[in-house]
């Protein structure tokens, strides 16, 4: 199984997703932005960090990269897609999930360990999990607010893309709480926090996180 | 201050619209020039005239000025640090004081560089850019030695936390701290934020990075090899920062005077992520003989450095570095601390894989000359000479001072103000209430608005970050090799002595790595004092090297680089002297690390090390009776030894759960800041005179505790360390005979509103902000 970790100029915990990939079982692929060249993955993470400094909109820059077009044409197909925190401000910039992330509304950069409800466990990257499970994992970002026009919201609510909720404390101002969202098919899902940062007792506060990396296995395989 | 030079190159007079070169220096021998405005002493202009047998032109005499000044040359502390590089050698040390940071081997091959630099004069100026290149510059320094940087810390320091000024400044630093190194992608795992009113109008940013690399890839900043080229790569050259080193750190604030903020440097974490990894990449395919970055000072820095520490001979056709601003004139550029570059020397046959590497990361990099025969740093502008020049001049044989010290005729006053003679509490209440003003004081008080806005997670080796007492970083998943690191420095203590200050500054930051149980090796400081031309100021300067150089000696440690910032003064007041102190700690294995907070209920508290009734310089002193005299705690450094030698095997071996060191607000601090930590209380019974147990600073302590509180006592017997036991851990109070019951909920509730009620509380209500709503906070 060969998931592939998308290191664009600025990208963080990259070297954090592929650590994740490697527990869960997997085999990283490091994949650099301007190629376009999935060299045959099952699946791609967009990890976390600042691509291109921030600058324009985060992620606005790299969603235009080469390989994002291999992405976006591949994750049309069904193949899964995980992004995570600047990952998921690429993946909505890209038109592949719904909605914006715009600057925290306390307008700090905002690091702590935070509780997530898994709203939908039937995902390609959260069956891992059960439905309403509680899970705790590290947030930080300085542009982490979910907004979406209300019907919009209303719409997403209805068909139950919340595939990721805050709960006790939300930490930047997210609309309806929500940390993470999923495509309708439920194979492309981009989420704030970051589950990469909760694999090993040893550095995280938990092992929480790793059950996002253990559900795509599945998934790639019953495929 | 630049108008000075730019007067000489484009203004009007005698050489107006004519470029300042060699042949017309030499041909105006009696042009009157500005450098006294640019910070060089009637002497010291002077001998650069005497050097080079005319006067400088405007290109050399910016050169000299901003690698003359008291931030470059290191003119009036040379004599004084002498003493580090005076200690014996180490067998961890790889590479020593002299290099932009030391290196220290660590095992398995591994090798680690370490760094604290200050940022203090810019971040008072403008906080948020000047605390983000702190971090920028420090950053660049380990990158240079040919490591990986891993970590960052900071220690800051404020005027009175409720002062108006400090929430001007407190917020932008921290912002600037955390906005350049999250944007890097390095964790942030530790450091120190005190207030103190000596620090209004002079606050102190300063900034660790540590970095991790092979022995074989240890990189040097010299230029050898005639025929090299000279690339300068990353960010084009600006405007900014222009004589920051000479307008800014080395000299003392005052009410009047132009505005110094386009001295400060603004920073791009962006394009110094790309240059990481850029670098990275070129040291792995082995493209560089030499490098160095370019910070304070800038291209004057880097050039006159390699060239000095390398042949001595090198050419620069100043004309082809990429500029930001077409205007600027040679002087400008050669001073320029635009940020974010770096200077490499490169064989020509490896200078087009070079240049891939770069393009490849979208870094511009252009060369600008090469290295040549001979041992002189020369310059054109489009074809003419502007420099010409003998760069040891330059770079290491600037001034030095022998500056007059003296005594401050205070200290004996200072000293004689006993606070044995302070009020004590002597009721439970009384007691209880002393307890949480210290915790809530702004010093005691948790510090997670402050940490929040950083990460500390990124790149997923942070095994310990702050609140633990040290930072500790895994460096190999494999064999679990790991790095403790702690930054220390009580400025109180060096107040009411420098010498002894200093010494507990250094037991403090080797205290904080052992109780994490790491083996100390090596030790880094950042000495922020007043004006060197004070002699009081140079007095405690003196006395604090003199201190801290003796202690390194006494407990093995090399010191393997550091940094000076004088000039920490407004009118002529000076801060408190402040020698922060950093150590650098190996764990063979980080899974045996131990973290400070309390998680289990049944284990036995044990307090290591003995309680003297010592309160000179205390927080209790200060908080409680706002009192600053006496003398500071007694240095005892081969108890120091013992006990980092007691927590080592205890760690090693797993005996204990937890360990807290105990230091500023003495047992009554530690103990809340581990019980708080997982909101586990504990029972206790400390010694007859609970005032002195809970509120003396003693050295050489630490709270620890165990499941087999026997184990522990046959092991401390064997390390020569007394052990008290005060209880067990459980429930959800700290009860303490003589106090009564604390409930950590009303503990939690003081320890933490302190700096959110001060600068803001960056909270979000659950269930979240309507649609469409505009952001308030």
């Amino acid at each position: 199984m060969r998931i592939g970790v998308i290191t664009f100029p600025g990208s963080l915990d990259d070297v954090d997703a592929a650590r994740a990939v490697r527990l869960a079982g997997a085999e990283p692929v490091a994949l650099w932005h301007a190629d376009h060249d999935l060299r045959d993955v099952d699946a791609v993470v967009l990890p976390g960090g600042f691509s291109y400094g921030d600058y324009l909109r985060a992620g606005a820059i790299a969603a235009r990269a080469p390989l994002m077009q291999d992405v976006v044409d591949r994750a049309r197909q069904g193949m899964p897609v995980l992004g995570i925190c600047n990952g998921f401000q690429v993946l909505c910039e890209a038109g592949l999930l719904p909605g914006a992330l715009t600057r925290n509304s306390h307008l700090h950069f905002r690091n702590r360990d935070q509780r997530l409800r898994i709203e939908r466990a039937d995902t390609a990257w959260t069956s891992a999990y059960t439905s309403g499970q509680e899970i705790v994992v590290p947030v930080k970002n300085g542009e982490g607010r979910y907004v979406a026009a209300p019907d919009e919201l209303e719409r997403l609510e209805g068909e139950g893309r919340v595939a990721v909720r805050y709960v006790g404390g939300n930490p930047n101002g997210s609309l309806r709480d929500v940390a993470g969202v999923t495509s309708e098919d439920g194979r492309v899902v981009g989420l704030m926090p970051h589950p990469e940062h909760a694999v090993e007792d040893l550095t995280g506060p938990s092992t929480d996180g790793l059950g996002f990396f253990t559900s795509v296995l599945k998934a790639v395989v019953a495929a | 201050m630049t108008q000075g030079l730019s007067d000489l190159d484009t203004g009007p007079g005698p050489l107006s619209h004519r470029l300042d070169t060699v042949a017309l220096a030499e041909s105006t021998a009696d042009v009157e020039q500005p450098y006294a405005e640019l910070g060089l002493a009637n002497d010291e202009y002077a001998r650069i005239r005497d050097i080079l047998g005319r006067r400088p032109t405007t290109a050399e005499l910016a050169m000299y000025s901003v690698m003359w000044s008291e931030h470059c040359s290191y003119k009036s502390s040379k004599v004084h640090l002498r003493r580090f590089g005076d200690l014996p050698p180490s067998e961890h040390l790889l590479v020593g004081i002299g290099e932009n940071a030391g290196v220290v081997d660590v095992g398995d091959g591994y090798a680690v560089t370490f760094k604290v630099e200050s940022h203090n004069h810019p971040s008072y100026v403008e906080p948020y850019q000047g605390a983000a290149t702190g971090v920028g510059g420090i950053v660049r320094d380990i990158l240079t030695m040919g490591a990986r940087p891993v970590a960052v810390m900071d220690s800051l320091r404020f005027g009175r936390a409720d002062a108006p000024d400090t929430a001007r400044v407190l917020p932008g630093v921290v912002a600037g701290v955390g906005g350049y190194g999250n944007c890097l992608g390095l964790p942030n795992v530790g450091g120190e934020l005190l207030f103190d009113e000596c620090y209004a109008g002079n606050p102190l940013v300063n900034a660790l990075c540590v970095g991790v690399m092979r022995h074989e890839d240890v990189r040097l900043a010299k230029a050898e090899g005639v025929g090299n080229r000279v690339v300068l790569f990353g960010a084009r050259t600006g405007g900014d920062g222009i004589g920051g080193v000479s307008v800014l750190a080395s000299e003392t604030f005052d009410q009047e005077g132009p505005a110094k903020r386009p001295s400060v440097q603004v920073g791009d974490p962006f394009t110094e992520k790309l240059l990481i990894e850029a670098c990275l990449e070129i040291f792995a395919q082995d493209l560089v003989t030499g490098i160095q970055d370019l910070g304070g000072a800038g291209l004057s820095c880097a050039t006159s450095e390699l060239a000095s520490a390398g042949t001595g001979g090198m050419h620069v056709d100043l004309d082809r570095v990429p500029l930001r601003d077409s205007t600027l004139t040679p002087a400008e550029i050669l001073m320029s601390e635009s940020q974010e570059r770096m200077c490499a020397i490169v064989e020509p046959a490896k200078v087009d894989a070079f240049l891939a590497v770069c393009r490849k990361w979208d870094v511009l990099a252009t060369v600008i000359g090469e290295v040549t025969a001979g041992d002189r740093l020369t310059v054109d502008w489009h074809g003419e000479r502007i420099v010409d020049v003998p760069p040891r001049t330059v770079a290491h044989e600037g001034p030095v001072y022998e500056r007059p010290m003296r005594r401050p005729a205070e200290l004996d006053a200072l000293q004689a103000d006993d606070p044995a003679a302070l009020p004590r509490p002597a009721t439970p209440e009384e007691l209880t209430a002393h307890w949480l003003a210290v915790v809530a004081s702004p010093d005691g008080a948790d510090k997670t608005w402050v940490t929040e806005q950083y990460d500390r997670y990124v790149r997923g080796n942070t095994v310990l970050a702050q609140p633990d007492d040290a930072g500790v970083v895994r460096i190999d998943e494999e064999s679990h090799r790991g790095i403790a690191l702690a930054l220390d420095g009580n400025a109180r203590f060096a107040r009411l002595d420098p010498y002894a200050g200093a010494q507990l500054n250094l037991a403090e930051a080797y205290r904080n790595v052992a109780v994490t149980g790491a083996r100390p090796l090596a030790v880094t400081n950042c000495l922020n004092f007043g004006s060197p031309e004070e002699p009081e100021v140079m007095w405690q300067f003196a006395e604090a090297v003199r201190g801290l150089a003796d202690a390194c000696r006494d407990l093995g440690l090399p010191v393997t680089g550091g940094n000076v910032s004088l000039y920490n003064q407004t009118g002529d007041v000076a801060i408190n002297p402040t020698p922060v102190i950093g150590v650098l700690g190996v764990h063979d294995d980080v899974r045996d690390r131990v973290p400070t907070g309390w998680r289990a209920a049944g284990e036995t508290v044990l307090l290591l090390g003995e309680t003297r009734p010592e309160f000179g310089g205390s927080a209790w002193a200060s908080v409680v009776h706002g009192h600053l005299g006496g003398r500071p705690p007694a240095v005892d450094l081969e108890a120091e030894r013992a006990l980092g030698q007691l927590l080592g095997a205890l760690g090693r071996e797993g005996l204990v759960t937890s360990a807290h060191d105990l230091a500023d607000g003495g047992l009554a601090q530690a103990l809340t800041e581990s019980a708080l930590r997982y909101g586990t209380g504990a029972t206790l019974r400390l010694a007859a005179d609970v005032f002195t147990a809970l509120f003396s600073e003693s050295g050489a302590r630490a709270v620890v505790t165990t499941a087999d509180p026997e184990a522990v006592r046959t092991t401390a017997e064997w390390a020569g360390v007394a052990v008290t036991e005060l209880g067990t851990t459980g429930g959800d109070v700290l009860a303490v005979e003589g106090v009564g019951e604390l409930p950590l909920a009303e503990l939690r509730a003081a320890w933490t509103a302190t700096l959110p009620a001060l600068f803001g509380s960056p909270e979000v209500t659950v269930g979240s902000v309507p649609a469409g709503t505009v952001p308030t906070s």
